[in-house]
């Protein structure tokens, strides 16, 4: 029988993988993608917890849009500043991008 | 014999259970079924419709059109199919194999679907989606996604600039799309289809003609048919994003495309045209199938009749109509219909007055973006050439030599 | 194993290989095409926890505007059919562990929960989600507030992201 630890550990392992897509990866575009990873598994969980503590009250899905919200800004953002960089300075490699560095 | 559908299905049912199946596998046997036989419904569906336009173009462009395989040229399409079915398929140097294969499969898949959740009779409807019109929106994603596979993997610069396109052409115009649809969800209370065909009393393309008109206009922008079919114009990228396709492939792209005209014939039947309803159609419901089959016709032809009349838009004339017209003109739709509504509901307006102000306020809107637009449109200025003349005498040439 | 379960591990399953396949495919646009799959199977799970609402919001957001918008960049910043250079910086091993401990960490808390035990409850009837959903999320003893700072915020965004990538 399903229970709301299937949920959630199916949440951690794609927040875990999304995690290790941030940190690992050197394209700018897939540091992005990896953080729409993390933000899906936090929706993940959302939904999982209002499904199994008590479906009449939504608290769990009215969060979850706001949530959808905050990733569609986030990537609009995201994505122009990628844009601004690759302009600027030919590459969107994120560890070729070190002006501030010493 | 009134309604021969569900009988079949009811018998289908009997006979699956009867072989000793369980419930829950027959239920599952069933849809399967169902969804085979919509998708075969709207797949032959098309091979009329290939014959139905060309000989409306015929028609519109004094033309005959097909008349020489079969009676009225009605084999025309069959031998089409045959035709393209014996062709090669060809592979382009440097594709990406796999996405440029699963492409022209999404393209029809994504039509497919759609139907889904369309009503076609009072006892026919796939299944009752309570968000049925988000639904037809996020399905139309994928129609979006498999024309920039097919663009990206074919490694081919008209393709990609086809994507290009596209992606500027479908994601503007899903705007005002959204926005008409929202008009019908207003009336209806509702976001399922099945609701939305019920509460059609009167159609709600008297309430609103205004949505009815944008949802069109946005619809055919969708369906990449002209005057918006910038992203296959054929005098500028040669075709487009499916410019590598060959054979069936191509053919699949092509079956896509009518069935998603034939589509927004049937989802603008559902939304404004009042569905499957019309006389005796509760009590008999196949007569609900051919109303809805007639009124998904008239949309098809409208459709039909505007690519043939109209001629290809420019990118920067397609964004502008869209961004500087279709959106704000939806929004204030949005805006007067949804305040119209809350004050009439709560001074407990009769149907008749509810849907005769939601008309006059949709004819004073058309009245006042006339007027709007008459007092701000600027003629598009014409640059003038000096006359010159196209041949002179020979004395005079070396006088005025002509400076190019 | 009922259906519901059956299909539940094979949605996870596939979502979760085309996650990782995302963090470690070489070819952009393929991670991207990954990235709409594991989208779509969260979209499926969605489903399954019987929020429709989401689902469908979840596609046409993720599917049809963020994902298409990533696509729109890859093609702008990369020359998409032959990708050079590595795929990870050098610190990835750090990372990798670091993945595997918040997963083994998060796996080891919701196992303390009574999470294990928490089945299903039964959702009524005549539940409708979705015009809860919209009557939550405009009331004023509910999310109202939540709801204005996201589309104030949305309104950011977009002013933002003109600024920042308009020609200079």
């Amino acid at each position: 029988m399903i229970t709301l630890n299937w949920v959630l550990i199916f949440s951690a392992a794609l927040f875990s993988i999304g995690l290790f897509g941030v940190l690992a990866r050197r394209n700018a575009v897939a540091i992005l993608m990896g953080i729409e990873l993390m933000l899906n598994a936090v929706n993940v969980n959302l939904v999982g917890f209002w499904r199994f503590s008590n479906p009449a009250v939504i608290t769990g899905q009215a969060f979850a849009v706001i949530v959808f919200a905050v990733a569609a800004a986030e990537v609009a953002v995201g994505l122009a500043l990628v844009i601004s960089i690759y302009r600027r300075r030919k590459t969107i490699a994120a560890d070729d991008i070190d002006l501030m560095k010493w | 014999m009134s309604d021969p559908i569900n009988l079949i299905a009811n018998w289908l049912q009997g006979l699956l259970l009867g072989l000793g199946l369980s419930v829950g596998l027959t239920k599952i046997i069933l849809s399967f079924v169902g969804a085979v036989v919509v998708a075969t419904i709207g797949m032959l569906t098309v091979i009329f419709l290939i014959w139905l336009e060309r000989k409306i173009a015929g028609r519109i462009q004094d033309r005959l059109g097909p008349n020489r395989a079969g009676p009225y040229g009605l084999l025309q399409p069959f031998a089409d199919v045959i035709k393209i079915l014996t062709k090669e398929y060809t592979t382009p140097d440097g594709a990406d194999v796999v996405v440029y294969n699963i492409a022209p499969i999404m393209a029809v898949a994504s039509v497919l679907l759609i139907w889904a959740v369309i009503p076609f009779a009072s006892t026919v409807v796939g299944t009752n989606l309570n968000v049925g019109v988000l639904y037809i929106m996020a399905v139309g994603a994928f129609g979006l996604l498999s024309i920039l596979m097919a663009g990206l993997s074919s490694n081919n610069k008209f393709a990609l600039l086809g994507a290009f396109r596209s992606v500027a052409q479908l994601i503007s115009y899903e705007i005002p799309m959204v926005v008409s649809l929202l008009m019908p969800v207003i009336f209806a209370r509702s976001m399922g289809l099945v609701d939305i065909v019920e509460a059609q009393m009167p159609w709600f393309i008297i309430l609103s003609p205004l949505a009815a008109l944008i949802f069109i206009i946005a619809s055919m922008a969708e369906v990449n048919r002209a005057p918006f079919d910038l992203m296959e114009a054929e005098s500028e990228i040669v075709a487009g994003f499916h410019i590598e396709y060959s054979g069936m492939k191509f053919g699949m792209f092509y079956v896509g495309e009518f069935l998603h005209v034939f589509t927004v014939g049937a989802l603008v039947a559902t939304l404004f045209l009042g569905g499957w309803r019309g006389p005796w159609a509760e009590q008999y419901p196949i007569l609900g199938l051919i109303y809805f089959y007639i009124k998904t016709f008239v949309g098809y032809f409208i459709v039909a009749w505007v690519r043939l009349t109209v001629p290809r838009i420019r990118i920067d004339q397609m964004l502008d109509f869209n961004w500087k017209f279709l959106t704000p003109l939806s929004l204030v739709l949005l805006i007067i219909t949804a305040v119209l509504d809350r004050v009439l509901v709560l001074v407990n307006s009769e149907r008749w007055v509810y849907s005769l102000v939601m008309f006059l306020a949709n004819i004073l809107i058309i009245w006042a973006t006339v007027e709007v637009l008459k007092k701000t449109t600027s003629k598009p200025k014409r640059k003038e050439f000096p006359m010159r003349p196209v041949a002179m005498a020979p004395e005079t040439s070396t006088s005025t030599e002509p400076s190019s | 194993m009922t259906g519901m379960d059956s299909l539940f591990l094979i949605f996870a399953v596939i979502t979760l290989i085309s996650a990782f396949l995302v963090v470690t495919t070489k070819n952009l646009f393929h991670a991207a095409l990954w990235l709409i799959m594991t989208l779509f199977g969260v979209a499926a799970i969605y489903v399954l926890l019987n929020a429709f609402y989401l689902a469908v919001i979840q596609v046409i957001v993720y599917i049809g505007a963020i994902a298409i918008l990533m696509i729109f960049a890859i093609m702008l910043t990369q020359r998409v059919m032959n990708p050079s250079g590595r795929i990870f910086n050098k610190n990835w091993i750090i990372a990798a562990l670091l993945g595997a401990f918040m997963f083994i960490g998060l796996v080891i808390i919701s196992m303390q929960t009574g999470a294990s035990k928490t089945t299903l409850p039964q959702i009524s009837g005549q539940l409708d989600t979705v015009s809860e959903l919209g009557q939550a999320l405009v009331s004023p003893n509910a999310y109202v507030i939540p709801f204005e700072v996201a589309s104030v915020l949305l309104l950011a965004a977009l002013i933002g992201a003109i600024f920042v990538s308009r020609k200079r």
